[in-house]
C-alpha cells in the first residue's frame, strides 16, 4: 500500500506529499482530493469506513470550485419545485442520486454523515438502488450544505425528480414481486392438495374427499391464471393481433388448456386435474421473468444517472450585447431571456439564434445524425447540441420538460434499440414456435386416435416443455447482466450492439485528446511576436477563447485569465489581471482554430497554417522548433502579421500506458490518432508503447483512416472525446467517449467511461468476451434441449408437470449462467 | 374424514389472509431494500465502539 493512496488507490505520483493519520498510522494519499475527503471523514469519527469497505472509492475529482458554487443554485426555491417536497411546517424532504458508492460501507458512511449534520431529520439510502432520500429542517440547514457535506466525504449527489422514472420502476417491481408472490403461494398450496391425491392408493380416497381437493385447488389457481399468467396472455394476444408468433403464445396456449381441461374435469367431475401443474409452471416462468427485470432495471439506472450529468444550469447574459454572464439554473430561464450556448454544450430551451455560426446536432431529438446548420434567426431545439462555435439565442419556449426529455430519449433509445443478435434469436424463436405449434397439433391429433383421454395431456406438455423461453432468454438475459456489470466497471452501455461489437473488436484506435492524456493541456510557454506586448496578447486570447470548450482553448483561457506559466522565465509574468474586452463575430474551425472581431480588428488564433492564411507571413522559427520537440504549438496573428505564439503540452494520464499494454495483451491492435503535430504524438506514443501512431489528422482523415482499417477487416472500437470526433466516432463499429468528454460525444457514443480511467476499457473488453461465450453457451443449451425434449413430449413420456419444471429449469438455467457475469465485483 | 370439510376450506381462508399481509408488506416498501438492511446493522454496532459510547447524535460542524 506504500504506492498506492490509502483512500483511492491510486499510485501516488512522486513528489505528492498528501498523509492523513488514520486509525494510529500517517497514510499516504494520491492528491489534495483524496486528502480532504480522509481528514472529512475522520474528523466525523467515521474511520470505521475504512475497516469495513471491500471496494475502493472514486478517485474524487478535486473540488471544483464552480461546481461547488453550483450548488447553492439548488437551494432556490425555482430549482427545488420539482424534487423537494414539504413535510410539515419546517421539515423537507428530497430525494437524492448518489454518486461513487461502491460498496456497503459507503452507503454506511453517507447514511453516518448526512446523519450528523445539525438540522437533518432522517436519511435513508437505498443499498440497490443508490437513491437517498433526506430530510431536513429548513431554519437549521440549507439543501446546498448537505450536498456540500456529502461532496466533503467525496461523493457526488444530485436532487432527482422522483416523480418519474424510479416511481415508475418501483411500481413495476413490486407488481412483479407480488404477481411472483401470487403465482408461488399458490402453488405451494395447490400442491398440497395434489399430494394427497397422488399418494393416496386405490379406494384410500372417497370420491368427494377428491372432488373437494379439486376445488380448492381450482379456487386456489383462479388468481394464480387470472392474475399472474396475466401477462402472458396479454402479449400472446398482442402478438396474435399484429400477426406474429412470439414465445408468449404456446405459454398463453398451454396454461389455457391445461387450466380450461382442469376445470372442465373439476366441474363433471371426471378425468384429470393438473392444477399444480399449471401453478408451478407460472412460477417458475415468473421467476426467470422476475430476475431479467431486476438486472434490466439496475442497467437502466445507470443510463439514468448518465444522462443527469446533461446540466441543469445554463448561462445567461442578463445584459446582452454585453457579454457579461451569469450561471442559473435552466428552471429560472424565462422566455426572451438571451442565453450563451457553448460548443458542445445541450442547448436547454426552445429559442431562435442571436448571434454566432454554429450546427446543432439534433439527433437525439429527429434520428438526423447530421448536424443542422445554424445561422442567426434560425430555430433550435432544446436538448438539441451545439456543435461548432458558440450561439447568443433568444429564449422562445421554456418547459422544465428539456432535461426530463432527454433523459426519456436516452433510456428509450437503449431500451428501444434491440442488438442483432437478440432480433436473430427472436425470428428463429418466432419460426420454431409456428413449427412447434404444427407438431403439437398433429401429435394431438395421432394420440387422439390412439388414446383419445391422453391427447390433451400430450398436446400441453408438447406445447410446454418445448416453449421456446430460453432460445429467447439466452441473449437478452446475458446482454442485461453484462450492460448491469459493466456499469459497475464504470463502462456504461448505451446502444444494444455495443457489447457484442466491443467483444469482437480487433482494433482500439485512441484519439489522443483527453483520452490517454489528461486532457488538459497546459500553456509550459509563450512569445511575443512585436506587434504588442506580451500581456495585450493575453487579453486577447481571452476575449477570442472566451466561449471555448475545446481543450486548447480552455487552457488558454484558463492561463490567459490567471496568466500562470510554470516557469516564468520564459516571459510571463506570475499574476495578470485585466478586464478581457469582448470579441463578436466568434467562428471556431473544428481542428483548426477560432476566428473574431476584437476592437475593431480581425484575428485568428489556432494552427500557425490557420493563421497563416491571414496575413502570408513566414512561420517564426519558434514555431518549427516547439513542434519538433513534440509540443502544442498555437500561434494568434491578425492581418498584420504574427502577434504572438504558445506552447501546450499534455500529459498522459497516470494508467494509461497500462491500459495500453493490457488491451494490447488481450490482442488488440492499438492505433492513435490526433489532431495534434505529429512530433506531440510521435513522443507521447512512445511513452505509452503505441507503434501506431499518426499526428496532424483532421476528422476528415481520421474518418478515412478508420474507414481504411474497417476495409481491411477489421473491427474497429474507437476511443474518442471531443466535439470533432463526434463523425469518426459514428464510423467505428463500436464508439467509446470518456465520461468527462463532451455531452456531444457521450450521448452519440455506444459505450461510456464513466471513471475516466481507460485501464477500465480492458475491463470492459473481458466482460464483453465473457458475454459473448455466455451466449453461446445458452443458444446451445437451448438449443440441445429443446431438440432432446420434444421427442420425448410427442411420444407421451412427459407428463404436462415435468414438463413445467423442465421448461423453468432451461429457462432458469440460461439466467443463472447469464447471472454469472455478474459476479467478480471490481476490488 | 368429515373435518376436511372444515379444514380445507378454513386452509384456503387462510392462504388469502396471508397473501394480503404479503400485500400489505410490499405496499408498505419492505421489499425495496433487500441488501440495505444486513450491511446496516453490521456497520451500527461497531460504530458505537469505536466511538468509546460517544453520542452518536452529537452535533458536528460539517466540514468545509
Amino acid at each position: 500500500m506504500t504506492d498506492n493512496c490509502y483512500h483511492c488507490g491510486l499510485p501516488i505520483p512522486s513528489g505528492a506529499d498528501f498523509s492523513v493519520e488514520i486509525e494510529g498510522a500517517p497514510r499516504a494519499m494520491c492528491c489534495a482530493g483524496c486528502q480532504a475527503v480522509a481528514q472529512a471523514i475522520v474528523a466525523n469519527r467515521l474511520a470505521d469506513y475504512y475497516r469495513h469497505r471491500d471496494a475502493l472509492p472514486e478517485s474524487p475529482r478535486e473540488a471544483l470550485p464552480l461546481e461547488l458554487q453550483e450548488l447553492g443554485l439548488f437551494d432556490h426555491p425555482e430549482v427545488q419545485k420539482n424534487f423537494v417536497r414539504p413535510v410539515g411546517e419546517h421539515e423537507r424532504e428530497a430525494a437524492l442520486i448518489l454518486e461513487g458508492i461502491t460498496c456497503a460501507a459507503c452507503v454506511w458512511l453517507n447514511e453516518a454523515h448526512i446523519a450528523r449534520q445539525p438540522g437533518v431529520t432522517a436519511v435513508d439510502i437505498n443499498y440497490a438502488t443508490r437513491r437517498a432520500r433526506v430530510r431536513w429542517d429548513e431554519r437549521q440547514i440549507r439543501l446546498s450544505q448537505i450536498l456540500e457535506a456529502i461532496a466533503a466525504i467525496g461523493y457526488r449527489a444530485h436532487p432527482y425528480d422522483v416523480m418519474r422514472s424510479e416511481q415508475l420502476a418501483q411500481k413495476e417491481r413490486r407488481a412483479a414481486l407480488w404477481r411472483l408472490f401470487v403465482a408461488g403461494f399458490g402453488m405451494m398450496q395447490v400442491m398440497m392438495y395434489a399430494i394427497p391425491v397422488y399418494m393416496a392408493g386405490e379406494g384410500e380416497m372417497t370420491a368427494d374427499i377428491e372432488q373437494l381437493m379439486r376445488w380448492a385447488s381450482f379456487v386456489l389457481t383462479l388468481p394464480v391464471v387470472l392474475y399472474s399468467a396475466a401477462p402472458f396472455f396479454v402479449s400472446a394476444w398482442r402478438d396474435l393481433k399484429l400477426g406474429r408468433v412470439g414465445m408468449d403464445v404456446p405459454v398463453a396456449l398451454g396454461v389455457g388448456a391445461a387450466f380450461a381441461a382442469s376445470t372442465w374435469a373439476t366441474l363433471t367431475a371426471a378425468g384429470a386435474v393438473y392444477f399444480d401443474s399449471v401453478t408451478m409452471f407460472v412460477f417458475f416462468l415468473l421467476s426467470g421473468r422476475y430476475l431479467e427485470m431486476m438486472a434490466r432495471q439496475k442497467a437502466v439506472r445507470g443510463i439514468e444517472e448518465l444522462a443527469r450529468a446533461i446540466p441543469a444550469f445554463c448561462t445567461r447574459l442578463p445584459r446582452y450585447p454585453a457579454m457579461d454572464v451569469e450561471r442559473i439554473p435552466v428552471a429560472e430561464v424565462g422566455v426572451g431571456d438571451t442565453v450563451l450556448a457553448k460548443p458542445g454544450e445541450t442547448i436547454p430551451v426552445d429559442g431562435t439564434v442571436l448571434s454566432g455560426e454554429s450546427s446543432a446536432d439534433e439527433s437525439l431529438l429527429t434520428g438526423e445524425s447530421r448536424p443542422v446548420a445554424k445561422v442567426a434567426g434560425d430555430a433550435v431545439v432544446g436538448g438539441s447540441v451545439n456543435v461548432a462555435s458558440p450561439l447568443v439565442l433568444r429564449v422562445d419556449r421554456v418547459g422544465e420538460g428539456t432535461r426530463l426529455a432527454t433523459i426519456q430519449r436516452l433510456m428509450e433509445r437503449a431500451a428501444a434499440e434491440k442488438p442483432r443478435m437478440v432480433e436473430m434469436a427472436d425470428r428463429i424463436a418466432g419460426r420454431f414456435v409456428v413449427t412447434l405449434l404444427l407438431l403439437a397439433a398433429v401429435t394431438a391429433i395421432v394420440w387422439w386416435n390412439i388414446d383419445a383421454a391422453r391427447a390433451l395431456w400430450v398436446f400441453v406438455a408438447v406445447l410446454v416443455v418445448s416453449c421456446p423461453c430460453a432460445l429467447s432468454l439466452a441473449t437478452p438475459a446475458a446482454l442485461t447482466v453484462a450492460t448491469g456489470a459493466m456499469t459497475r466497471h464504470g463502462v456504461l452501455v448505451t446502444r444494444g450492439h455495443a457489447i457484442e461489437t466491443l467483444a469482437r473488436a480487433t482494433h482500439i484506435v485512441f484519439d489522443k485528446t483527453g483520452t490517454l492524456t489528461e486532457g488538459r493541456p497546459r500553456v509550459t510557454a509563450a512569445l511575443a511576436l512585436g506587434q504588442v506586448e506580451l500581456i495585450e496578447a493575453w487579453a486577447l486570447v481571452a476575449a477570442l477563447e472566451a466561449a471555448s470548450e475545446h481543450p486548447i482553448g480552455r487552457a488558454l483561457r484558463d492561463s490567459a485569465v490567471v496568466g500562470v506559466a510554470p516557469e516564468p522565465s520564459q516571459g510571463i509574468p506570475p499574476h495578470i489581471t485585466f478586464a478581457p474586452p469582448g470579441a463578436t463575430e466568434l467562428v471556431a474551425r473544428t481542428g483548426r482554430g477560432v476566428e473574431g472581431r476584437c476592437g475593431g480588428l480581425l484575428l485568428r488564433i489556432g494552427t500557425p497554417a490557420y493563421v497563416a492564411e491571414l496575413h502570408a507571413a513566414a512561420e517564426p522559427a519558434e514555431a518549427a522548433g516547439w513542434a519538433a520537440e513534440g509540443a502544442t504549438v498555437v500561434a494568434l496573428g491578425d492581418a498584420a502579421g504574427w502577434i504572438a505564439l504558445f506552447r501546450l503540452e499534455d500529459t498522459p494520464r497516470p494508467g494509461a500506458a497500462a491500459a495500453v499494454a493490457a488491451l494490447r495483451a488481450q490482442g488488440l491492435a492499438i492505433s492513435m490518432l490526433s489532431g495534434d503535430s505529429p512530433g506531440a504524438v510521435a513522443r507521447m506514443a512512445a511513452g505509452l508503447g503505441i507503434g501506431d501512431a499518426r499526428g496532424a489528422m483532421t476528422p476528415e482523415d481520421k474518418h478515412a483512416a478508420i474507414k481504411a482499417l474497417q476495409d481491411g477487416g477489421a473491427v474497429v472500437a474507437m476511443v474518442g472525446d471531443g466535439v470533432n470526433d463526434a463523425p469518426v466516432l459514428a464510423q467505428a463499429h463500436v464508439s467509446i467517449a470518456m465520461g468527462s468528454g463532451t455531452e456531444l460525444a457521450r450521448s452519440q457514443a455506444d459505450v461510456v467511461l464513466l471513471s475516466d480511467d481507460p485501464i477500465h476499457l480492458t475491463e470492459g473488453v473481458t466482460v464483453a468476451r465473457r458475454t459473448l461465450r455466455v451466449i453461446r453457451q445458452n443458444l446451445v443449451w437451448a438449443f440441445v434441449y429443446n431438440v432432446s425434449a420434444i421427442p420425448l413430449a410427442m411420444a407421451g413420456w412427459i407428463t404436462p408437470w415435468m414438463a413445467g419444471i423442465g421448461m423453468s429449469a432451461s429457462s432458469l438455467l440460461v439466467v443463472m449462467n447469464a447471472l454469472r457475469l455478474q459476479g467478480q465485483r471490481g476490488k | 374424514m368429515d373435518i376436511l370439510y372444515l379444514l380445507i376450506p378454513l386452509s384456503i381462508v387462510l392462504v388469502f389472509l396471508i397473501g394480503a399481509g404479503f400485500w400489505w408488506s410490499l405496499k408498505s416498501g419492505q421489499f425495496d431494500d433487500l441488501d440495505g438492511p444486513g450491511y446496516r446493522i453490521l456497520m451500527d454496532d461497531d460504530r458505537v465502539r469505536a466511538e468509546d459510547g460517544q453520542d452518536a447524535s452529537l452535533p458536528e460542524n460539517p466540514p468545509k
